[in-house]
């Protein structure tokens, strides 16, 4: 299946893709963070027609059902080669001590020797972050590290 | 401290007119800029009833609002989207050019106006407002449209080709002669490819400098770095507008995503307040006699920008109906085109005059346009087999 990808200016990211029927769908990311699905039928090839919009969390939902792979599942596959090692997230709660604070402040590795290895933030993940990256409410830290490890991370995210 | 009960009365008064006013442009789908230019000739000189405690408020609101355009154009601009929409679009950028400040230029040339008026002019009609086009587009529920891609990268392009433009009109409007131009543009190009240097490799130390957790710490320094570095441009004679474009450019980023949320409510209001100080500084009986002109000009550059966006998303293959959805949503003209006056527009009153009676008819006309169907001459005398369900969106 090919997926064409077009750049939004100032929009955001537009996908393309003819399914096995031979309908032309559409799907377009908003940079605000919703989504627009669209069907192009009709005598005008260029016309979305049947747009529904999409916040984030139908987006996430939508994507649960048809069967996404979380992120953290394919980080539970790595870790079952190294025994002893485990993967784990961990959401920043509105209001939470670190939500608009660096990810260094949190020192975790320090304090707990686990090392986050990716943040998740809507649909994006951020890969190896580092120190200076600020966290937001609603972002998902992925975890790796010893079971204890994990908890402490666990318990220091959601200390106040 | 010593409050004027009069300037916050007539601040406050105003605010709400203009809210009103937006609101009302709001629902019947139109652009506030026009209303706000109105509300301006109604209350300067020669309106109905002139504003006095807050005129001083106006004028300085005016410039920072100006500062404040630019500067969010300037965080909302990535690289990515500039080299990728010049690979596909070059050519569409040239007829742009070509086609949309013909027009202006000539219309100066036959008014008579001099070098920076013939320029100004044809700055005016060339640029698209991607305000107004942004609003029209997510309104009309064309985002998913196949044509917008490339309607999106010819504002960008556009956007880009302002940067280069508003120094050179700044420097000979100051009065410069041609050797003085050639300089400030050889600044304004080297500023502005080292903005993009430095947003490529140092963004995030620039980001880092001036980003805080906190949104009003990041408010503060972001536009106290802004209006430093456009004072410091407009001593230069290169325009504050240009300083404060650069400045966006060079944050790049989670700083320049944050930067743009905590600053567009301001740059709303401020905007608002530019929109309004143009319309003040034009006498509503100076307008009418300009208005014919402005006619004429709207009319013959909307046809170039038909022709613009018919071109741009033919080569990506787009059908007759969706070129003329793109050329017509390209004819908005708006905010730059109030841009270029507001640097030039104390020498040439007559200019002032003439555009923003061409604003006024684009501003309002161009989403107007945007919503009618294509003429059946163009789309090879089908009929449209979409029904009534289908005009709306």
């Amino acid at each position: 299946m090919e997926i064409e990808e077009r750049l939004l200016p100032g929009v955001g990211l537009r996908y393309e893709f003819v399914n096995h029927r031979g309908a032309r769908v559409g799907v377009v990311a908003l940079r605000s963070g919703g989504f627009e699905v669209s069907l192009y039928e009709g005598d005008d090839p260029d016309l979305a027609t049947s747009t529904f919009h999409l916040d984030p969390q139908e987006a996430d939902a939508l994507a649960q059902i048809l069967g996404a792979p979380r992120i953290s599942e394919r980080f539970a596959d790595l870790t079952r080669e190294v025994p002893g090692l485990s993967a784990g997230q961990v959401e920043i709660k509105p209001g939470g001590t670190y939500a608009d604070r660096p990810l260094g402040d949190t020192r975790a590795r320090t304090r707990t020797g686990a090392s986050i290895v990716a943040v998740v933030r809507g649909d994006n993940v951020i890969a190896s972050p580092g120190p200076a990256e600020i966290l937001r409410a609603g972002d998902v830290l992925v975890v790796i590290g010893t079971v204890d490890g994990l908890s402490g991370v666990v318990s220091l995210i959601a200390s106040d | 401290m010593e409050v004027s009960a009069g300037l916050l009365l007539e601040l406050g008064l105003l605010l709400l007119v203009l809210t009103v006013l937006g609101s009302g442009a709001r629902r019947v789908g139109m652009s506030p800029i026009p209303l706000y230019l109105l509300a301006g000739l109604f209350l300067g000189q020669g309106g109905l009833a002139p504003v006095q405690a807050t005129h001083d408020f106006v004028e300085a609101g005016a410039s920072i609002g100006l500062v404040l355009l630019l500067l969010v154009l300037g965080l909302e601009f990535t690289v990515d989207e500039f080299t990728t929409s010049l690979r596909r679009h070059l050519g569409s950028a040239v007829v742009d050019l070509v086609l949309n400040s013909a027009p202006g230029a000539l219309a100066g040339w036959w008014l008579g106006l001099d070098t920076v008026g013939i320029l100004a002019l044809a700055g005016a009609t060339y640029i698209s407002s991607s305000g107004i086009i942004a609003r029209v587009l997510g309104d009309l529920q064309r985002l998913g449209n196949r044509e917008t891609p490339a309607v999106l990268s010819v504002l960008v392009l556009e956007d880009f080709a302002m940067a280069a433009y508003l120094p050179v009109l700044a420097v000979l409007a100051s009065g410069g002669t041609w050797w003085q131009a050639v300089i400030g543009v050889a600044v304004a190009l080297g500023a502005l490819s080292g903005a993009l240097v430095a947003s490529q490799r140092y963004g995030h130390r620039v980001g880092q400098l001036v980003s805080h957790p906190d949104a009003e710490q990041l408010l503060l320094r972001v536009l106290g770095l802004t209006l430093v570095v456009a004072a410091f441009a407009e001593f230069v004679h290169a325009s504050a507008a240009v300083g404060a474009f650069l400045v966006g450019l060079t944050l790049t980023g989670a700083v320049a995503v944050r930067a743009r949320d905590v600053l567009s409510p301001l740059r709303d209001l401020f905007a608002a307040v530019f929109f309004l100080a143009i319309g003040l500084s034009v006498d509503p009986s100076d307008l009418l006699p300009a208005l014919p002109v402005a006619l004429l000009l709207a009319v013959a550059t909307a046809l170039t920008k038909i022709v613009t966006g018919w071109y741009a998303v033919g080569r990506e293959g787009a059908g007759p109906q969706g070129r003329w959805r793109a050329g017509t949503a390209l004819t908005a003209r708006g905010e730059f085109s109030l841009v270029i006056i507001g640097l030039v527009g104390t020498q040439h009153a007559s200019l002032a005059d003439l555009v923003t009676a061409y604003v006024l008819v684009l501003a309002m006309g161009g989403p107007l346009l945007a919503r009618t169907p294509a003429p059946s001459l163009l789309v090879g005398g089908r009929v449209s087999r979409s029904g009534p369900a289908e005009t709306g969106s």
